[in-house]
């Protein structure tokens, strides 16, 4: 039954819309195995390779993380690892887990396989860039990695590659071609992220389907479009910083290097700022953190209402948190640089806006808890990461707000409290949801579940283990241990307790990486011979799981595109005959739901 | 008719209440009345514009320090200057007669563009020669380093607009393949771009002048 005006729709003479007349869209149809899988147009294909590429140089990292355990608890077993190599190993790990893993996978990865399917529409906007978009990616990694093969290897400067120590000689990579690379793997990086970054944003404004207005997508999209902006706005000031230091390494400039002696002899640069370069870096730095952050607090929401049979408590709330988060990261870079030296007032001032970052965010995971009150739970795996997703986030964010004091940080800056901080805010928090959020949609990507008893397995030991890796870092931090330190002696100030303790972290910290592999494993062969799932297995709303084909092939929804006639988180619905109606279903098709008055 | 509403009336909405379902069903699923390739162009030339921001916050951070030592301006500077505004002057007449449909006029005037914008490319690296002759070396004060990453970040968006061009000049050849809407289409958009970087250049020669 089909109305015969809007005008209708909006008196409510009939419910059901027509379909949207769009001109068709100019889909890319690949005539070759090449085309299909290599250069591929479709943004499902190319989400799938984001991701393979990110994890692969993930793997790369953790397998260093493991590297820099053992020379910290038992440098015995690694007698090849002297201290060049440790920072080179805590530079790349840093790097390589922020902007190739995290960044990529959110965004390259999820964006690109989820947006279009949750906003209802055929395929990005401009597939052929996008496609440029993952090859670009995939030469910074390529790049990134042929630092570890040049004279001298790759950078050790820290992650955050300060200058001046990241461009003189006595840095490893430092006189070589190691930062050389690192600086034009992240610029090329950049590149390759606008150009997709263009697509999401694009695709999310302009490509929705009838019905999906903004306020009806998933959070999962709003997570992702948000990171987006903020990736576009944010990631100009690392190429700047970039372009600026290559141009001191390779040509003598000084944007960033003050005069200074290098092996007693003057060097040729003066008058630089470094101070500079950690407003520019941090500027890019701390929204990058958000970047991170509000794809998993988007996904989240999503595994959290889908497996708890409840709409999300405050839906409303949880986009304007996400909006306000992402405005205020802009305005907190400097907490970074409490010990810069920076005048008080500066640091009273960004003090004062991390702190305020704090508001929505708790906001947040108060609706995420309200959501559970009285919801119908199913104690699924994605369900279980994404509990476990709250309770590191809230550890992680409440060292966080220790940190943002100015007169608390000074002491701890130095020390294991901040790894311990940024890695369970930053690195667990983040990874839970990337794991959360595989169980999830693999049966839509494979039509086939990830093996459950390998899963929970994964899930126990990843998370408890979590802990007992990060948990005694704070511990660490309170008794003084400083990070970035190749080696720990037994002295006055670090005692044999902190010795065994670091031993026990790594012993975890190997635990934890191998169980890993056993989630790769899992994947692997689930792909293959996993159970089958029928469509729409964790009886979801949102359109990615109403495609007539599981998994959804090229074009994405047959012949018309779904029309959408509520939001995503219609669970539970009084009166309807399932506990869920997905997007796509008219009001018609369930007579009897109820909606209670708000 | 697609009725502005403000991001605040937007942000209220209740998605979940029956009345605002009836307005959202009608929703055709684009926000902005825009086509994707003008909005694709505004965001680029956002990107973009923080990009020059940043360099420009460097600047003028670096410039108050003493060591600071200002450069000459060639008068090859003016040339290339005028060069570029005749440039974007072109663009607005061949806009006008891409809308009349006299697209042998385009094709003419896209070549012109084309020219112009080679012997702007040119006339920068004479500048930079000569530069370089008199002896203001990249490194030999930052605000020489500034410019020459002016210049050639500029250049560079230059030489990305070309790209670009010759992109619409295949369309204004071909257009027997192609819809007259979107030749059309795409000489709009070639022209905004080179309006936004006759813009960045003032501001960028603009500041090197005046600081």
């Amino acid at each position: 039954m089909t109305a015969d005006s809007y005008e209708d729709v909006a008196t409510g003479k009939n419910d059901t819309i027509p379909a949207l007349e769009v001109p068709p869209q100019d889909l890319y149809h690949a005539k070759s195995f090449i085309t299909r899988w290599i250069f591929c147009q479709d943004a499902k294909v190319i989400g799938i390779q984001y991701a393979l590429t990110a994890v692969s140089i993930g793997l790369v990292a953790l397998v260093i993380s493991w590297l820099m355990r053992l020379q910290l608890a038992f440098p015995e077993l690694v007698p090849f690892l002297g201290p060049a190599e440790y920072y080179q190993f805590v530079t790349m790990h840093g790097m390589i887990m922020v902007v190739y893993l995290l960044t990529a996978l959110f965004l390259g990865g999820f964006g690109n396989y989820l947006i279009p399917l949750m906003v209802g529409a055929r395929d990005m906007v401009f597939p052929y860039l996008n496609m440029v978009s993952f090859w670009v990616y995939f030469l910074a990694v390529l790049v990134l990695v042929a630092s570890f093969f040049v004279p001298g290897g790759p950078t050790g400067a820290g992650w955050t590659l300060y200058p001046p120590q990241a461009i003189t000689s006595g840095t490893p990579g430092g006189d070589g071609l190691g930062i050389i690379l690192m600086l034009i793997s992240l610029s090329i990086f950049v590149i390759g992220f606008t150009m997709g970054g263009l697509n999401y944003v694009l695709t999310i404004l302009q490509a929705r389907t009838r019905g999906m207005t903004l306020m009806r997508m998933p959070l999962t999209v709003w997570g992702i479009f948000t990171a987006t902006v903020l990736a576009l706005f944010a990631f100009p000031a690392l190429i700047v910083s970039c372009i600026m230091m290559t141009l001191d390494s390779l040509l003598g400039t000084s944007f960033f290097m003050p005069a200074i002696v290098e092996f007693g002899e003057q060097s040729e640069h003066s008058g630089g700022s470094p101070i500079l370069f950690q407003h520019l870096f941090w500027f890019f730095g701390h929204p990058e953190v958000y970047i991170v952050a509000l794809p998993a607090f988007g996904i989240v929401s999503d595994l959290i209402s889908v497996h708890a049979r409840k709409n999300i408590f405050g839906y409303r709330m949880m986009v304007w948190a996400i909006v306000i988060i992402g405005a205020l990261s802009f305005v907190v870079w400097a907490h970074h640089m409490y010990v810069s030296g920076m005048n008080p007032w500066f640091g009273f001032f960004f003090a004062t806006t991390t702190l305020i970052i704090a508001v929505p965010t708790a906001l947040k995971v108060y609706n995420w808890v309200i959501t559970l009150w009285r919801g119908n739970i199913r104690l699924t795996i994605p369900m279980l990461f994404a509990l476990a997703f709250i309770v590191t986030f809230v550890n992680g964010g409440i060292t966080g707000l220790f940190l943002g004091n100015v007169i608390v940080d000074v002491p701890l800056s130095d020390t294991y409290f901040v790894v311990a901080h940024f890695h369970m805010v930053m690195g667990i928090a983040p990874v839970l949801v990337i794991f959360g959020a595989i169980y999830h949609w693999f049966p839509l990507i494979t039509g086939r579940f990830l093996h459950e008893g390998m899963g929970k397995f994964h899930f126990w030991v990843t998370f408890l283990g979590s802990y007992l890796i990060y948990f005694p870092m704070h511990y660490l931090g309170f008794v003084g241990v400083p990070r970035r330190y190749y080696e720990m002696y037994e002295s006055p100030f670090i005692t044999s307790s902190t010795i065994s303790l670091n031993q026990f972290i790594t012993v975890a910290a190997i635990a934890v990486g191998l169980t890993q592999l056993l989630f790769l494993y899992n994947i692997i062969t689930s792909a293959k011979f996993g159970k089958k799932a029928k469509k729409n297995p964790w009886e979801a709303c949102s359109l990615e799981w109403q495609t007539p084909d599981v998994p959804p092939t090229h074009g994405n929804f047959g012949a018309e595109l779904p029309v959408v006639y509520r939001w995503a988180y219609d669970f539970s619905v009084p009166g309807a005959k399932e506990d869920f109606i997905p997007q796509n279903t008219a009001p018609s098709e369930v007579p009897d739901a109820r909606v209670e008055k708000t | 008719m697609k009725k502005k509403e403000s991001i605040f009336d937007l942000l209220a909405q209740k998605p979940w209440d029956p009345n605002q379902a009836k307005i959202d069903n009608m929703h055709d699923g684009a926000t902005i009345d825009l086509s994707k390739g003008k909005l694709g162009l505004r965001f680029i030339m956002i990107v973009s514009a923080i990009f020059f921001s940043l360099f420009i916050v460097t600047y003028s951070d670096r410039m108050v320090y003493p060591d600071w030592q200002r450069m000459p301006e060639p008068w090859l500077l003016w040339v290339n200057t005028i060069i570029l505004f005749i440039s974007s002057f072109v663009f607005i007449t061949t806009q006008i007669e891409s809308k009349k449909n006299q697209f042998h006029i385009v094709k003419n005037r896209l070549l012109l563009i084309g020219f112009l914008a080679f012997a702007f490319l040119i006339g920068q690296l004479l500048v930079w020669q000569q530069l370089i002759i008199d002896g203001y070396y990249v490194s030999s004060n930052p605000s020489n380093a500034y410019f020459y990453v002016f210049t050639a970040l500029h250049a560079l968006h230059l030489l990305g607009g070309l790209v670009y061009w010759i992109i619409t000049i295949r369309k204004v050849w071909k257009p027997r393949d192609i819809v007259i809407s979107k030749v059309k289409h795409a000489v709009e958009l070639c022209a905004i771009y080179w309006h936004f970087l006759l813009a960045v250049w003032f501001v960028l020669f603009g500041l090197m002048l005046f600081s």
